[in-house]
């Protein structure tokens, strides 16, 4: 069983296919190249929202789809809960 | 290894259908009437019921003709009643949907009413439903059957598996040389740069900019508050979407990765050869798929995450979603669950090759959920008020 997914080896996020507790170790799976992956969350993550597979500094651009999907307005570490309180849109 | 064959109709002009309806067309909304009142009569033929066709004018009188006669021309009709109020405006109905060698007579109100007119086309119709009850399914190349696709009610799960399960299966379908389309040009706000880099020619490039530009133009000419700060929405970002990019790549892998499009068109206009084609559209999912029944696509693939249960009368609308609940609550509405790709027992590969093997039934007459609960949807995209 796993508890994320990340789209490309390019994308610095996963997906949470399940709701995902701080401290948990959870695995997940590289949807291109079936790799497994692990790493240990830091916050709470609930099922479809982002969590960092590395990491980001402050101006960094956070990676899905292997497209850049906004700009990191808080440091994120490897395992934290990505969503509007550390990144924000390009556009406005 | 050659592509899969399916069972279908071969059309008077090479096209190939998936279903084979007699259609009562009205021109306008006076008519729907009568239209109804002949499909009551004559078991089998289906009315096309629609709310405009009366003082349209322009660009917008041209799109409803293109919409009205891409109907009829739409290779899963066989035959075509037409029936409007005055004999003008149903001819040029008649004569378009003409063109494409099928059977179809107009009857006007005018100088009739409705109860001789509801008789005599009730008899053309019944000759029609005769003679479309015996044309047979032929072996077909699955790149004759045209697709479109669009999603609705998107969640995080659509942008995981249920677009990505499309996109490959898009793949397939370009490289067996058949001929596809994606739009939704409302939906790209944020990926627009990436999908204008996804045309083949600097030309088809240029196209898509200007669908693009059009549309953000008349959505700064008529908003009320500023739209782009509402996207993503409330829900979306509740489901996990952080930014407006993030909602339009998770939309645009439909397309897949490695296949790009000829060209772009216009609302209901007909592609001009095979391969990927965008064609402008609402995101309104019934809007948008009846303008691709009228462009001649055949069969829809729909992605849906908290379930969208939009159908079409004449281009089946197969469902799909990756969200287990549902799949589960909503099941009546779903043709194929992709959620296993969320607990990591499918690849993509194997989820596109399932959506295919779908397809096939579907060109070779399963009926999809949406055709058997009789969800016709047909919504005419109109542009500006009538004079």
């Amino acid at each position: 069983m796993i508890q994320f997914l990340i789209h490309e080896a390019a994308d610095s996020v996963g997906v949470a296919t399940v709701d995902i507790k701080a401290g948990e170790g959870v695995k997940g799976l590289y949807m291109d190249s079936q790799n497994p992956v692990e790493v240990v969350a830091l916050d709470d993550i609930p099922l479809g929202h982002k969590l960092a597979m590395k990491d980001h500094k402050i101006d960094e651009a956070v990676i899905k789809y292997g497209f850049d999907i906004g700009r990191v307005v808080a440091d994120i570490k490897q395992g934290g809960h990505v969503h509007i309180q550390n990144l924000k849109t390009r556009r406005w | 290894m050659g592509n899969p064959t399916v069972m279908a109709y071969k059309r008077e002009n090479g096209r190939v259908g998936i279903r084979n309806h007699v259609v009562i067309l009205p021109l306008d909304d006076l008519s729907n009437a009568a239209s109804e009142n002949v499909a009551h009569n004559i078991k089998g033929c289906k009315a096309l019921p629609h709310a405009y066709g009366r003082l349209q004018f322009g660009e917008d009188l041209e799109l409803f003709f293109r919409t009205l006669i891409g109907t009829g021309a739409n290779p899963n009709v066989a035959a075509v009643v037409v029936i409007g109020i005055e004999p003008e405006w149903t001819n040029r109905i008649v004569e378009g949907i003409a063109k494409t060698g099928k059977p179809v007579t107009g009857f006007a109100i005018e100088r009739h009413g409705d109860i001789k007119t509801v008789e005599m086309a009730s008899w053309k119709a019944k000759e029609y439903m005769h003679w479309a009850s015996e044309l047979k399914r032929e072996p077909c190349d699955l790149s004759d059957i045209w697709v479109s696709t669009k999603c609705g009610e998107s969640d995080t799960t659509s942008g995981l598996a249920s677009n990505p399960t499309v996109g490959n299966a898009f793949e397939k379908l370009v490289n067996m040389g058949g001929t596809c389309s994606f739009g939704e040009t409302s939906e790209i706000t944020g990926a627009e740069d990436t999908v204008k880099q996804r045309a083949k020619t600097p030309e088809a490039a240029e196209q898509f900019m200007y669908f693009f530009d059009r549309y953000a133009a008349m959505i700064d000419r008529n908003k009320t508050n500023d739209l782009s700060g509402s996207q993503p929405t409330k829900g979306n970002i509740a489901g996990g979407l952080t930014t407006i990019e993030e909602k339009a790549f998770g939309n645009v892998q439909k397309i897949g990765k490695t296949i790009n499009y000829e060209g772009a068109l216009d609302k209901a206009v007909t592609p001009t050869g095979p391969g990927l084609w965008y064609m402008d559209s609402s995101s309104a999912a019934a809007e948008a798929v009846t303008l691709w029944a009228a462009a001649g696509f055949v069969a829809h693939l729909f992605p849906t995450g908290q379930g969208n249960i939009i159908g079409n009368p004449i281009e089946p609308v197969i469902k799909l979603t990756a969200n287990p609940r549902t799949a589960g609550d909503m099941s009546e509405h779903i043709d194929y669950d992709c959620s296993a790709i969320l607990r990591g027992e499918m690849t993509l590969d194997e989820s596109g090759d399932n959506l295919i093997q779908l397809l096939i039934r579907t060109c070779n007459g399963r009926l999809t959920a949406q055709e058997v609960l009789g969800h016709e949807e047909y919504v005419l995209t109109k542009l500006y008020e009538s004079a």
